[in-house]
């Protein structure tokens, strides 16, 4: 009962950020909903047991891509334009979109089943095999960097490349001050 | 959440649907990005309230516990999360580099610029 | 920031408490949550903070940008090679099992090796990213 009534609460909190977000017209007032909406997210994952995830979310979340939204405006200007269109089209796209995914669900099994297909076929043979191939008890790092190796490779070969991509973009030497007409108040 | 069922997940579609909205409504590339961060984020939450079994503890293994929660949606939304930060950076740099070629981060004033070319 | 002397005086007491905590992350994933990603991460942030205390200008004289894209690219070739060592050994592509006598040991070495590189090539890009965005308008 305790659990369901924090898991409603952390659920309402999320909804009244993201709806914030939406609304606000100061970037960097957005930014610091985007970070509470992580952390909030963060706090959700651990609820659901997903400590690792949780851990991951609130330093990657919370620290990295806040730090960056803000250097980024500060590079650009923090006030965003009144939108000149009207939102009918849009909120048509998301009302139809919201449909079609809430259909989809109707098929999925309820939540926390333990007799969902998920929970059968590989993951029972991970929890079971996994101390004595590999001797580590947390399964999510053996999955991880043993049994999933090959995907864990290709994603850090996605970070790396993430990084020459913004050396590539931005440059790490010191360039001369911008001239004055780009610099717009 | 036993008896909601499946009302958890149409509140995470919800949160989805918010982040959707600020990517296609927007003007501002900027908040555009940061509501493509907000619809990742939601995308998690529903694909870790996939994972969870009732009654199921933390999937590091020790004595006394009998059954666990799913790890397998963990490791996939471990690499997902680190993916989503990478093309943040990478979108975030191409709007600094917008901003210092047109002048303006906003889609209009862009287009404009471009169509009078 | 460096004029304030709260920040800075609590910005080094705090920066070394940040660092250490990232190797416990870092080698305690087998036990506990953490492991590469989440320690290459917090390894970034204290660095980030130095940066944002003490100046950009600071932190390339701490981190030089050569030595930054050297470490980006070690990571990487620490985890392939690793995967190719299991290769010339006889084995499979990563198969941790030919790193050592047994199969436990084995897989011991080669996830602390496989976490490593994952830990030090996040916390290069995180590093260096930050520093590419902050210092963009340096004079």
């Amino acid at each position: 009962m305790l659990i369901e009534t924090i898991n409603i609460v952390l659920l309402g909190m999320l909804a009244l950020t993201a709806l914030a977000a939406v609304r606000l017209h100061d970037l960097f007032a957005v930014t610091m909903m985007f970070g509470i909406y992580s952390l909030l997210a963060a706090v959700v994952f651990v609820v659901l047991d997903a400590v690792d995830v949780a851990f991951t979310e609130a330093a990657v979340g919370v620290g990295i891509s806040t730090v960056l939204m803000l250097a980024t405006i500060g590079l650009v200007g923090r006030h965003e334009q009144r939108p000149a269109h009207r939102p009918l089209l849009p909120l048509l796209v998301v009302a139809v979109t919201g449909a079609a995914l809430v259909y989809g669900t109707l098929d999925m099994p309820f939540f926390a089943d333990p007799t969902a297909p998920v929970h059968q076929h590989v993951v029972p043979y991970y929890l079971g095999k996994s101390p004595e191939q590999t001797g580590i008890p947390n399964v999510v790092t053996s999955i991880l960097a043993s049994y999933r190796g090959y995907d864990t490779l290709g994603e850090l070969a996605v970070i790396f490349t993430a990084g020459i991509g913004v050396l590539a973009l931005l440059g790490l030497r010191r360039r001369k001050r911008p001239s004055k007409e780009h610099q717009t108040p | 959440m036993n008896i909601a069922g499946l009302y958890n997940y149409w509140i995470v579609i919800l949160l989805m649907m918010t982040g959707f909205y600020v990517v296609i409504s927007s003007g501002n590339l900027v908040k555009k990005v940061i509501g493509l961060n907000l619809f990742q984020a939601s995308v998690f939450i529903l694909y870790i309230s996939m994972g969870k079994v009732m009654d199921g503890a933390v999937p590091i293994l020790r004595e006394g516990v009998t059954a666990y929660s799913n790890p397998l949606p963990h490791v996939l939304i471990l690499t997902a999360i680190v993916v989503g930060v990478a093309t943040t950076a990478l979108g975030l740099a191409l709007v600094v580099r917008i901003r210092e070629a047109y002048g303006s981060v906003e889609e209009d004033d862009i287009h404009r610029q471009d169509e009078s070319l | 920031m460096r004029d304030n002397p709260v920040l800075r005086i609590v910005a080094k007491i705090i920066i070394p408490v940040i660092l250490l905590f990232a190797l416990y992350v870092q080698f305690h994933g087998d036990f506990g949550p953490g492991g590469g990603f989440q320690a290459g991460v917090i390894f970034a942030a204290g660095f980030i903070l130095y940066g944002l205390v003490f100046g950009t200008e600071a932190l390339r004289n701490a981190i030089p940008p050569g030595l930054l894209r050297f470490v980006m690219a070690l990571g990487l070739v620490l985890y392939a090679g690793v995967g190719a060592t299991t290769m010339l050994l006889g084995s499979d592509y990563l198969a941790y099992g030919a790193l050592a006598h047994n199969l436990i040991d084995g897989q011991h070495l080669g996830i602390f090796l496989v976490e490593l590189g994952v830990g030090i090539t996040v916390s290069a890009v995180i590093v260096t990213i930050f520093l590419a965005f902050a210092g963009r308008n340096d004079p």
